[in-house]
């Protein structure tokens, strides 16, 4: 069981890098989910985006019909915290110009020291955010 | 529509479907764990996410050393990249608001959109905060084209 997650881990990873690198490669862009967000709210190539946005909604359905049982979602936080953090996640990627896919997956593969930097923060900030509630709980 | 432009959009549907699936698999999807990763006093402290991001590393990097060895992609007259490389204010403070929220509810935006499809009534909200949080920092905060 406890191996089982780990190789799903290791797994489900190569699978989110193999989807950046053909994205990159064939499309010619980043992976990044909250530019492609930020992009299609912007009005900017709204048919590329909207088709990436379909396929991600696709993937548990996939994953479903794959596994015979949805992927498991469990959510702690309370609504009045969802939407702070909704918030904070929505002002903070596009300030910050990427989340955990573009400079975390792909900006980390090409030796970006923007990206680099931006995952040790959003590391750091994410790991003392969750360890206060933790303590609080 | 031209046949490089719609394959185009074929690759983007199906990036996003695989990229939905790995979000899956990796467990990337479920807040739980990835509070169970980022909090790391609870006692029961949870490494496995670390493999998430060392996997999807070994992956894209091939993709990169392709990349930068082809004039243009294959469906693309170019590359679309980032093309700033200083470390300001805005990256640091950006990446560090995001890092609160990301670590108060246990999502960012790609298995926040993934996990919609549960139907729960709190990713929904996630959502709607998020998209909220972009729009303001796009149109009002900064009025700049993203």
């Amino acid at each position: 069981m406890f191996q089982q997650l780990y190789l799903a881990s290791l797994l489900g990873g190569l699978i989110l890098g193999l989807s950046a690198a053909l994205l990159l490669v064939l499309n010619g862009r980043i992976l990044g989910v909250s530019g492609i967000v930020g992009r299609l709210l912007g009005g900017q190539q709204i048919a590329l985006n909207v088709a990436f946005v379909l396929g991600l909604l696709a993937g548990p359905i996939l994953y479903a019909i794959a596994y015979g049982r949805p992927p498991v979602v469990t959510i702690i936080a309370s609504r009045p915290l969802i939407l702070a953090a909704g918030l904070l996640v929505g002002v903070g990627t596009r300030m910050g110009s990427g989340c955990t896919s573009g400079h975390g997956i792909l900006g980390l593969a090409r030796l970006s020291k923007r990206s680099l930097s931006a995952t040790g923060t959003f590391l750091a900030t994410g790991i003392i955010a969750a360890t206060v509630m933790g303590l609080l709980r | 529509m031209k046949w490089q432009a719609f394959m185009g959009l074929v690759v983007a549907l199906l990036s996003g479907a695989v990229f939905g699936f790995g979000l899956c698999l990796s467990g990337m999807v479920n807040p739980a764990r990835i509070i169970g990763f980022l909090d790391i006093a609870s006692g029961r402290w949870d490494p496995s996410l670390i493999f998430v991001l060392g996997g999807a590393v070994i992956t894209a990097a091939p993709g990169v050393i392709l990349q930068r060895r082809m004039a243009s992609p294959i469906l693309d007259a170019r590359f679309h990249l980032p093309e700033k490389t200083e470390i300001d204010a805005r990256l640091l403070g950006g990446s560090a608001i995001f890092g609160i929220g990301w670590g108060l509810a246990g999502f960012c935006p790609g298995p926040a959109i993934a996990a919609l499809s549960t139907g729960l009534a709190s990713v929904a909200l996630f959502i709607c905060a998020m998209v909220a949080g972009m729009i303001l920092h796009d149109r009002i905060l900064t009025r700049r084209s993203p």
